[in-house]
């Protein structure tokens, strides 16, 4: 009985996680308002961190919402404030340009959950999940030996982002102005 | 409902919904949002695969890390030219940044 009412309640988060990511996926995608569409990016991601939960990995969901929600949601709201796009005008959108989007998306949209759904999905053959295996500490391990050149050439393209953010944004001021 | 196809589905929603986002918005922040919203959906595939097939626990996890750490990447470097696109042309509409075509 107990357990049972445990997994009720487990189901339920996860279908409302569910509910979440997908409204917060269609309100980053269908309002003209640019401020809504950032609002819903930042609760599809949360619902994403929840999923993150649910496949048992504390560490990429706390990651998910300090990189995605933190850093990059704010990024995008810094941006809008600074182009103002709400006082714009909103052109009409061209007709036949609607349909062809919602007809491409729709057609992969069937294509990749029938192949989901058909596919046979075999765990391999030493599969064991064990959620002793997920901490942060394998994930270290594994980031600083197997994956170190790969880690590496990560933190060095970050760095050439910001440095090519700030000349790209500090440079164009320069000549506007 | 904890099992592979219900993640697969979710996040094939997700993809759909961020390539009709692509594919039908003007304004150059809407389709950043979309690609994130793609790159979301890739990562939430990773996971999953993760979490239920793959003999290695880390890789899958590692591999979202990465992609993480790119899409911060490329969200600075997209946010800074539409910031330049913006004061060049005073418009982020992708028609307006056609102009560029010369």
């Amino acid at each position: 009985m107990e357990t049972s009412g445990l997994n009720f309640i487990l189901q339920a988060a996860f279908w409302v996680t569910v509910a979440l990511t997908v409204a917060g996926a269609s309100i980053a995608v269908f309002p003209r308002n640019i401020l809504y569409n950032v609002l819903g990016l930042a609760l599809a991601l949360t619902g994403i961190a929840g999923f993150y939960l649910f496949l048992g990995s504390l560490f990429v969901a706390l990651m998910q919402l300090l990189i995605y929600v933190g850093a990059i949601c704010i990024a995008i709201v810094f941006a809008i404030m600074l182009s103002r796009p709400l006082h714009m005008e909103a052109l009409p959108r061209p007709r036949a340009k609607v349909w062809l989007g919602i007809l491409g998306s729709a057609v992969f949209f069937i294509g990749a959950v029938s192949v989901a759904l058909k596919t046979k999905w075999l765990p391999a053959a030493g599969h064991v999940y064990n959620s002793s295996q997920w901490s942060v500490q394998n994930i270290g391990n594994a980031l600083l030996t197997r994956y170190e050149l790969v880690f590496e050439v990560i933190s060095l393209v970050l760095l050439v982002a910001i440095i090519g953010a700030v000349i790209t944004a500090g440079f164009s001021r320069r000549i506007s102005s | 409902m904890n099992c592979l196809s219900t993640y697969l589905i979710i996040s094939a929603l997700l993809f759909s919904l961020g390539l009709l986002g692509i594919l039908q918005r003007r304004n150059l922040i809407g389709m950043l949002i979309s690609v994130e919203l793609l790159l979301n959906a890739a990562n939430l595939n990773f996971m999953a695969y993760n979490r239920f097939l793959v003999s290695d626990p880390v890789t899958g996890q590692v591999i979202t890390l990465f992609v993480m750490g790119l899409a911060a990447a490329e969200a600075a470097i997209g946010l800074s030219i539409i910031l330049a696109l913006y004061r060049k042309m005073h418009s982020i509409n992708i028609e307006a940044a056609q102009k560029m075509k010369g």
